[in-house]
């Protein structure tokens, strides 16, 4: 179980007491564990950051998405900032928040998923599963008073079932069929929630339809959003991730 | 004594290419009573004989429950066996606890095999000197999987070992492929027919000397109380007369040839090839 | 070797007087102690084949793997204690993580080649430890073509365009050389390194075995996978078609 007990390569276990390390012989120089005695700061702010994530259920599999903006402070600086990720065949992580700690995660989920094909015998990452590792981590630095600053949403099929879950930089963590979070938290909720209590066995087209017009109508009201998005679709086939998708929008109102 | 200038310590290889101090582990395995572990579609059997050290002792466990989803049966060092299902349950609970979910039988055994088998390539070390059969229920299904001081570990169908087990083994490769498709009942009277085959023939077993785990689906991993264990001994006494040759009768054994009962008592190891290169 | 049993062949940190490491050399007769494995490199990509033992009835099938992922791009297969062999399989998984994490991209065959090198030779020093009872042949392709190596339990390694180790190495070794492996594709290669596991395999002393066969070259993108298996029963199916042919003729011939 190598991904779960080898938190560091670089420090091998020690042949003896004081002897040498495996690693010793041809591992860099300089990785003896010494930084911490040397003090950091720890991170009180997001640098560039990404907004919304929304995610909903449908009736046999779970709609996900996020635009592509990288805001740094209010600047509108990076355009193509995508921020769904395919986990493997079943799972899609959305992000919201600070885009390098999403890039950091990503490569270790990357590196999870590598090391669980690797061992080929079959299993895979389950939604749920991930959903609580994720929690645990954030959690975990929320308590070192050193959070990753993000906002997740987990989507994906558990036993053909949909599942979608969430996870933020506090380590609070749900499950529900309708989430979303950042601005969107505020604006977009009530119309999904309505949408899904309205039709719980809404179609997949259906559910696009909602999720493009709490886009659209996040892109009115958000400062830190953008007309073009990605969204993912997960159900039983498999997972597809489409975009960017264009909004359209009309600002004539603001001549008056 | 001694077989050879070869087999003081875990470290020296053998001309021959092979490490004694590991092959005299695999024999304190065959001290242990008997156990066995079965499976068909559906669940996993584990069926041991337990002993009891004298008249007023009580019989020495030989099941151990890990999780909810598995547990072991074990033969030869109990102490050993103790460490290293004190290590399963740890890690059975860290998965748990950061995944939400039941740790899969295949990748506890790999780890379980990678902590075994650092004890067999250090000066300050000795191998850990029990087998384990688990019995384990995952997405994939039941398992059945033997560990051994070696370090290896095997998928299996079904397995025996420790005293005398080779008389087991010979009936569950005679059954084998019985099991996969039998009820559950039938599954664990093969087991207890087994085992009794692993018996002097005076001796019997009683719901004080059997002890009976299951689990599959929907099951979780349940020791059988003296009542259940009970149940599936009556169901077996019918037949016993019938299905257990007393003496071995030339005419109408139709069984392979077996390895005849080793005397009790002392006697000189006699390694197997421990550590399996194959 | 006549310094057997006169004391300098206890420890791995000791000499004997005529300059050897016994205790090294034991290892390696367990590597030979066990089935056979070879690698082929071809001139698209590189297949190896295992003849795994099976020594009882009682095992499920496909069991005890020999062929590992070590990562993305990269295989291993091993021969020897396989105990041993995993506690190297997680050495250089952890190392080829470690590359991908420092570096963004899969490690370079040579680098952990050189790496897991050094870990086993590492065990090869000290009286403490004792030298890894196996051999493993390491796989990849990549931008410049198929690479291979081999590492023997001192820790020595080179790289190969054939190799055989494990019991038969010898008599798969002189197959090997008939074979004009920079012309052949893995296709081809598959079929010879069936065929050479099947004839090498010593029916008499060890009654079943199983056939694992891995492959990576330019077909499978640079991905390490197992052979599948319509493609590898097609092979086992012509394999023994040949040792029949082959077992044929030479009753003829007498």
């Amino acid at each position: 179980m190598a991904f779960m007990t080898k938190g560091d390569w670089y420090n091998s276990q020690a042949f003896w007491q004081n002897g040498p390390a495996p690693g010793a012989i041809y591992n860099f120089p300089g990785n003896t564990a010494q930084s911490e005695s040397n003090g950091f700061q720890r991170s009180q702010a997001p640098i560039t950051t990404g907004t919304s994530v929304l995610g909903l259920h449908y009736k046999d599999g779970v709609v996900i998405a996020a635009d592509v903006l990288g805001s740094y402070g209010s600047l509108a600086k990076y355009r193509n900032c995508e921020r769904l990720m395919k986990v493997n065949d079943n799972i899609i992580l959305g992000a919201g928040g600070d885009f390098a700690d999403f890039q950091y995660i990503k490569n270790i989920i990357e590196q999870k998923i590598l090391e669980e094909e690797c061992l080929d015998d079959g299993f895979s990452l389950k939604p749920k599963s991930l959903h609580c590792w994720l929690t645990r981590v954030m959690y975990n630095r929320r308590s070192k008073f050193d959070p990753f600053w993000n906002n997740f949403i987990i989507a994906g099929m558990d036993d053909d079932k949909p599942f979608m879950g969430t996870v933020d930089k506090l380590g609070t963590a749900y499950a529900d069929p309708v989430i979303t979070t950042g601005y969107g938290a505020y604006m977009a909720t009530p119309l999904l929630r309505k949408a899904y209590e309205d039709n719980k066995e809404m179609t997949k087209e259906e559910a696009l339809q909602h999720i493009h017009k709490s886009m659209q109508v996040l892109f009115y009201r958000d400062a830190r959003s953008f007309p073009k998005y990605h969204v993912g679709i997960i159900n039983k086939d498999g997972i597809e991730i489409k975009g960017p998708l264009t909004l359209e929008s009309n600002w004539e109102v603001a001549n008056m | 004594m001694f077989r050879n200038q070869y087999d003081s310590d875990v470290t020296v290889w053998s001309p021959q290419g092979r490490l004694h101090q590991v092959e005299y582990a695999m024999e304190a395995v065959k001290l242990g009573s008997a156990t066995l572990g079965l499976k068909n579609k559906t669940h996993a059997v584990l069926i041991a004989l337990k002993r009891a050290t004298s008249e007023l002792s009580a019989y020495q466990k030989k099941i151990i429950p890990i999780d909810k989803h598995m547990g072991i049966t074990i033969s030869g060092l109990t102490a050993d066996a103790r460490m290293l299902s004190r290590y399963m349950r740890t890690e059975c609970l860290n998965y748990k606890y950061s995944h939400d979910d039941v740790l899969p039988v295949s990748r506890l055994i790999a780890a379980l095999g990678n902590k075994m088998q650092t004890c067999t390539q250090r000066y300050d070390r000795r191998p850990y000197g029990v087998g384990l059969l688990v019995a384990g229920y995952d997405d994939q299904g039941p398992h059945i999987y033997q560990t051994c001081p070696s370090a290896n570990y095997f998928d299996c169908k079904a397995m025996a070992m420790g005293a005398r087990s080779q008389s087991a083994r010979t009936y569950l490769e005679k059954h084998l492929n019985e099991f996969a498709n039998c009820e559950l009942n039938e599954l664990v009277k093969h087991g207890l027919r087994a085992l009794l085959d692993t018996l002097p023939n005076e001796d019997a077993l009683t719901i004080k000397n059997v002890s009976i785990a299951i689990v599959g689906k929907g099951t979780e991993f349940t020791i059988l109380d003296e009542t259940a264990t009970a149940d599936y001994l009556w169901d077996m006494e019918g037949e016993e007369e019938r299905g257990r040759p007393t003496e071995p009768d030339v005419e109408q054994d139709n069984r392979p040839p077996q390895v005849p009962p080793p005397d009790e008592g002392p006697r000189d190891p006699i390694p197997a090839v421990a550590m399996d290169t194959e | 070797m006549s310094s057997i049993g006169t004391g300098y062949d206890l420890s791995a940190s000791q000499f004997s007087p005529d300059g050897r490491v016994f205790q090294v050399e034991y290892a390696q007769k367990a590597v030979e102690n066990s089935g056979t494995v070879i690698g082929l490199r071809g001139k698209d990509g590189i297949v190896i084949a295992v003849e795994k033992l099976v020594t009882s009835k009682l095992y499920e099938a496909g069991a005890n793997k020999r062929i590992f992922n070590i990562d993305h791009h990269v295989g291993m297969a091993v021969s020897g204690l396989i105990s041993d062999a995993r506690q190297i399989a997680e050495t250089a998984r952890s190392e080829a993580a470690s590359y991908r994490g420092q570096y963004g991209v899969g490690i370079p065959l040579k680098y952990l080649n050189e790496r897991v090198s050094m870990y086993m030779h590492a065990y090869t020093l000290y009286s403490a430890l004792r030298p890894y009872g196996c051999a493993v042949i390491l796989s990849a392709y990549e931008a410049e073509g198929p690479a291979m190596y081999m590492i023997d339990p001192s820790g020595v390694s080179y790289g190969y365009y054939g190799c055989a180790v494990g019991k038969a190495k010898q008599s798969a070794k002189t197959e090997i050389e008939k074979l004009k492996l920079s012309d052949m594709t893995c296709k081809d290669l598959v079929k010879e390194a069936a065929r050479i596991i099947y004839l090498v395999h010593d029916e008499l002393k060890d009654k079943q075995f199983e056939l694992e066969m891995s492959w990576v070259g330019a077909h499978t993108n640079g991905k390490h996978e197992r052979v599948p298996s319509d493609v590898k029963t097609e092979a086992e199916a012509k394999a023994r078609q040949a040792i029949d042919e082959d077992s044929d003729s030479d009753t003829e011939d007498m």
